[in-house]
């Protein structure tokens, strides 16, 4: 009995012991995984995950403190390359974190705007231009669609507007081909 | 002499029924002036032009309308004179059925030129003559519509072994430059001699291919008389064996010249370029002639009582140009190229492009739709006919299964969308269709992604920024505090008032100077921009000041809710 | 010398780990889904396998069986084999965090992978020597590796294939596996040679 007591207790010890020495001797610094799932995100900053920014929430998915379904821009397909490079399961967008809309740009109706400087401050990719009791105007090649300016806004001179496709940008459909009933007949 | 060539074989390929004998009985014909002329600003790959000309304006034939937009990019002239009706979006000759910008002129029926200069490519520096030819809008007129003067660019050794000029014409029912190549030999190989000084090239290979025999005796003649003028043999007519695509760059330089170019690489690295015949003939209008690119051959055929080449003004819709030929009654859709690779048109009002090189009518009965599609079963006959290369049906494999990343692994970007593999198919799969959806969908990602590292960019640049003038607030706010104390304490012993504690005092006298900095401030600030104005604008300020006090009115409760 | 050979071939092929002993097959599902990752899976495996048989011949030899302590066999292999994993993954991480992400989860699971323990098990019941113990364990390895790659390959092409709604993922996975061990059993013929 003592034997076999002694025999596991020196086991552990020397195993204890060289694992020790392989942690301090391999220790990692950062975390490479991070700007991985930073680089899935869709970059638009908007803060519906409930994280201020993509950044944190890439974050706090590397800890496992978040899903992986909470970001409605990244949409399902988000979800999946996430799900890919993390090993889980794929899980359908969380609802209480918002839809998946079509991709828009805000829009200033500059008749209305009063200059108060609030969207500006808002904005998190500085992507609106003006000051103060001047008329702002957005940049929509830099706005990621996020909605922030939405609420700040005191005369809701701010609003959604889908991105249509244009002739540069128009993306071949999926082919599909339709069987008609007389070719079925045919058949 | 042209026996005497050397030819390879490309991979691949086919031979569809090439259909070409209709629309070639008859000489080119010019095509009438239309009652209103549509001219798209973007009819070449790479930026948009800006428009030059508003609604109203009046412009001569041959006036640039549309503006290069950065060097890859070429511009847009007007194509006769005329009033400009509108510029606005019109429907465009694409698949999409979209509309983009578009400059309509009314002709006025004089057809009156601008100045025409020819231009002295000799004494101009070669940047100089791509400027010119930007400014002249000469692209690409095999149907790539890539801007040429990118392309007279002779590469990293400064000089080219062999200028290829591309009159195969591969392609079924389109005999533009077959045509074109019969009635104007001689000013093709005018170009052909002028491009061959700018790419200082060896020597020039025009291929053709067999089918074309009156097109071959053509440029024989006209080749054998600039050979003679310049005392060489450096222009060669090459005939070369009838095989769809020969006519595509990289399969006609491969079986000229026996290169082959690799994946990710440009032919002028192996000294080779290739230009398309109907370019040859464009550079030669616009240098020699000093005339921009305003008009092309286009070819009329399929479901017609006359199939016809036709020398069209661009802008000129397709039903206008159709109607020449007479359509049959039972024509159901339009498409732009041959039947390989045309796109559908969206309709008939469409304009004539720079792309635009056959216009090709259809009917049930000429193009019946295709039969259902069966399972792939991986025969490999798609592989065998493939000109690229490439194995198709695993390209399709992952294209269907919309795994992007695997179809780009197998090349996907090197299919240059010539139909082949379709055209072989046993279970009669859409092969390009797939190609086209998978193309588009990671060109669609590319541009996500650089959005995206441009959002994370701007986004953590603002977070330094905001850490940044909160640092220098916090400093600014410590350096006046301190000045200020200073300032209070040396009040304070002049004063000399035992009553109050010093720090108070100090406080008290940090206050009372903010105010009196606060009031002064207030009479100082007025807008500086509104010093000396006009009666009139005044009058406007005034307007504005009481829209935005309703405005201020209206957005109280907001602002309330808000506090 | 032969006789080395057929324990390496036999490991590999005859009595393949997964498909023929059916050990192993929590990381035979899992880290199957892309070939890259499987081929990283199966280098760290064949990798703790081999010191694993190695350790474990050198305890169970010169310090359980002079004790007469064979009854903490079981207890003290999958000691050695946690301490072995547990190297490893410090190892990678450091080497190549890549790797080390992709295999995630998977890495820390060799320790309770069967097949990892069920070798060196195999090894004392068989009576193999210690070069004969580090080949097995090689070449069951081997084996392992070599399932994981063609599966992960088979299931490359799966994921783009017309799979019936209800059989898609681990579904026709599992079936494929099925006819892969089906298929594995043709190498029982190779017995004749011995």
């Amino acid at each position: 009995m003592l034997d076999a007591l002694l025999v596991m207790a020196l086991g552990a010890v020397l195993l204890g012991a060289a694992l020790g020495y392989a942690a301090v001797r391999f220790r990692v610094e950062g975390d490479p995984l991070v700007e991985k799932i930073d680089a899935i995100l869709p970059q638009t900053q908007c803060g519906q995950c409930g994280f201020p920014g993509c950044k944190p929430y890439a974050q706090a998915i590397a800890k496992g403190e978040a899903e992986i379904n909470q970001c409605p821009p990244g949409g399902d397909e988000g979800i999946h390359k996430l799900a890919d490079l993390l090993g889980r399961e794929f899980k359908s967008l969380s609802a209480e974190h918002g839809i998946e809309k079509p991709k828009s740009v805000a829009v200033i109706d500059e008749q209305a705007c009063i200059g108060c400087t609030l969207c500006i401050q808002a904005c998190p990719v500085d992507a609106i231009v003006g000051a103060a009791k001047q008329m702002h105007t957005i940049v929509a090649q830099q706005c990621t669609g996020c909605e922030l300016c939405l609420p700040p806004c005191p005369v809701d001179c701010i609003s959604m507007q889908p991105i249509g496709a244009s002739v540069e940008t128009w993306k071949w459909k999926y082919p599909v081909f339709k069987i008609n009933s007389t070719q079925r007949d045919a058949a | 002499m042209s026996a005497l060539q050397r030819l390879f074989k490309f991979h691949g390929g086919v031979k569809p029924a090439y259909n070409k004998e209709a629309s070639t009985r008859l000489p080119i014909a010019v095509a009438p002036m239309p009652a209103s002329l549509v001219i798209p600003l973007h009819q070449s790959i790479g930026g948009m032009p800006r428009p030059l000309v508003a609604a109203g304006e009046k412009v001569l034939k041959g006036q640039r309308i549309g503006g290069a937009d950065g060097n890859v990019s070429s511009a847009i002239h007007a194509s006769t004179s005329g009033t400009v009706v509108a510029v606005e979006m019109r429907l465009m000759p694409h698949t999409s059925g979209l509309s983009a910008l578009c400059v309509v002129i009314e002709p006025d029926g004089r057809d009156e030129w601008i100045a025409r200069q020819a231009f002295e490519f000799r004494s101009a520096s070669p940047g100089q003559t791509r400027d010119f030819l930007r400014d002249a809008g000469v692209v690409g007129l095999g149907g790539a519509v890539f801007p040429s003067h990118l392309k007279l660019n002779a590469g990293k050794h400064g000089k080219l072994d062999t200028l290829v000029l591309n009159g195969a014409e591969c392609e079924p029912f389109i005999t533009c430059d077959d045509v074109l190549m019969r009635e104007r030999a001689e000013a093709i190989v005018n170009g052909a001699v002028i491009m061959r000084e700018i790419l200082s090239a060896e020597r020039v290979l025009i291929g053709i291919e067999d089918n074309k025999p009156e097109a071959i005796a053509a440029m024989d003649v006209a080749a054998a008389e600039a050979n003679c003028k310049a005392g060489d043999a450096a222009i060669e007519v090459v005939s070369v064996p009838t095989r769809y695509p020969a006519g595509g760059a990289k399969q006609l330089i491969r079986v000229l010249t026996g290169i082959e170019v690799p994946h990710g690489e440009r032919s002028t690295d192996y000294g080779v370029q290739c230009f398309n015949v109907g370019t040859a003939y464009a550079i030669y209008e616009a240098i020699a002639l000093g005339q921009p690119l305003i008009s092309r051959i286009v070819t009329v055929a399929g479901n017609v009582a006359q199939a016809r080449n036709y020398e069209v003004l661009f802008g000129t819709s397709m039903k206008d140009l159709m109607a020449l030929c007479a359509p049959l009654p039972d024509s159901d859709r339009i498409v732009m190229g041959g039947p390989m690779m045309g796109l559908l048109m969206p309709g008939d009002s469409v304009p004539v492009v720079k792309a635009t090189n056959c216009i090709l009518v259809g009917s049930q009965a000429l193009f019946p739709p295709p039969p259902p599609e069966m399972p792939c079963i991986r025969c490999g006959d798609c592989a065998k006919v493939c000109p690229a290369d490439l194995q198709p049906f695993e390209m399709y494999w992952f294209s269907r299964a919309k795994i992007f990343g695997k179809a780009q692994e197998y090349n996907l970007f090197d299919c240059i969308e010539c139909g082949c593999c379709a055209y072989v198919c046993p279970s009669r799969i859409p092969l390009v269709d797939y190609y086209r959806f998978a193309k588009s969908e990671i060109w669609a990602r590319e541009v996500e992604k650089e959005a995206a590292d441009v959002a994370r960019e701007r986004y953590e640049f603002r977070l330094l920024r905001e850490e940044r003038e909160k640092q220098e607030k916090a400093a600014k706010l410590a350096a006046k505090t301190a000045a200020g104390r200073e300032k209070a304490a040396a009040a304070l012993a002049e004063a000399v008032k035992p009553a109050a504690t010093p720090e108070e005092d100090a406080k008290k006298a940090l206050i009372a100077a903010a105010m009196e900095r606060a009031k002064a401030q207030k009479q100082e600030v007025h807008p500086e921009n509104t010093a000396d104005l006009t009666p009139e604008q005044q009058a406007e300020v005034a307007a504005i000041e009481a829209r935005r006090a309703e405005i201020r009115e209206m957005a109280k409760p907001h602002l309330r809710q808000d506090d | 010398m032969t006789s080395y050979l057929f324990i390496v071939l036999g490991a590999v092929l005859v009595n393949n780990v997964v498909f023929v002993r059916i050990l192993g097959l929590c990381p035979f599902m899992g880290v199957s889904k892309k070939l890259e990752t499987a081929v990283g899976m199966g280098a760290a495996t064949t990798f703790v396998l081999t010191m694993a048989c190695g350790a474990s011949y050198v305890i169970d030899r010169w310090l359980l069986i002079p004790n007469q302590l064979e009854y903490l066999r079981t207890l003290s292999f999958i000691v050695t084999i946690a301490a072995i994993v547990q190297l490893t993954e410090l190892v990678i991480q450091k080497t190549s965090p890549l790797l080390h992400q992709v295999l995630g989860i998977y890495l820390p699971l060799i320790t309770t992978n069967c097949a990892v323990l069920g070798i060196p098990l195999l090894n004392v019941s068989l009576r193999h020597n210690f070069l004969e113990s580090l080949l097995f364990g090689f070449g069951s390895a081997v084996g392992f590796t070599l399932a994981l790659i063609l599966f992960a390959g088979i299931r490359e092409r799966l994921e783009a294939a017309d799979v019936p709604v209800h059989f898609r993922g681990t579904a026709i996975a599992m079936i494929t596996a099925g006819l892969m061990s089906l298929a594995f059993m043709g190498f029982a013929g190779l017995d004749k040679f011995k």
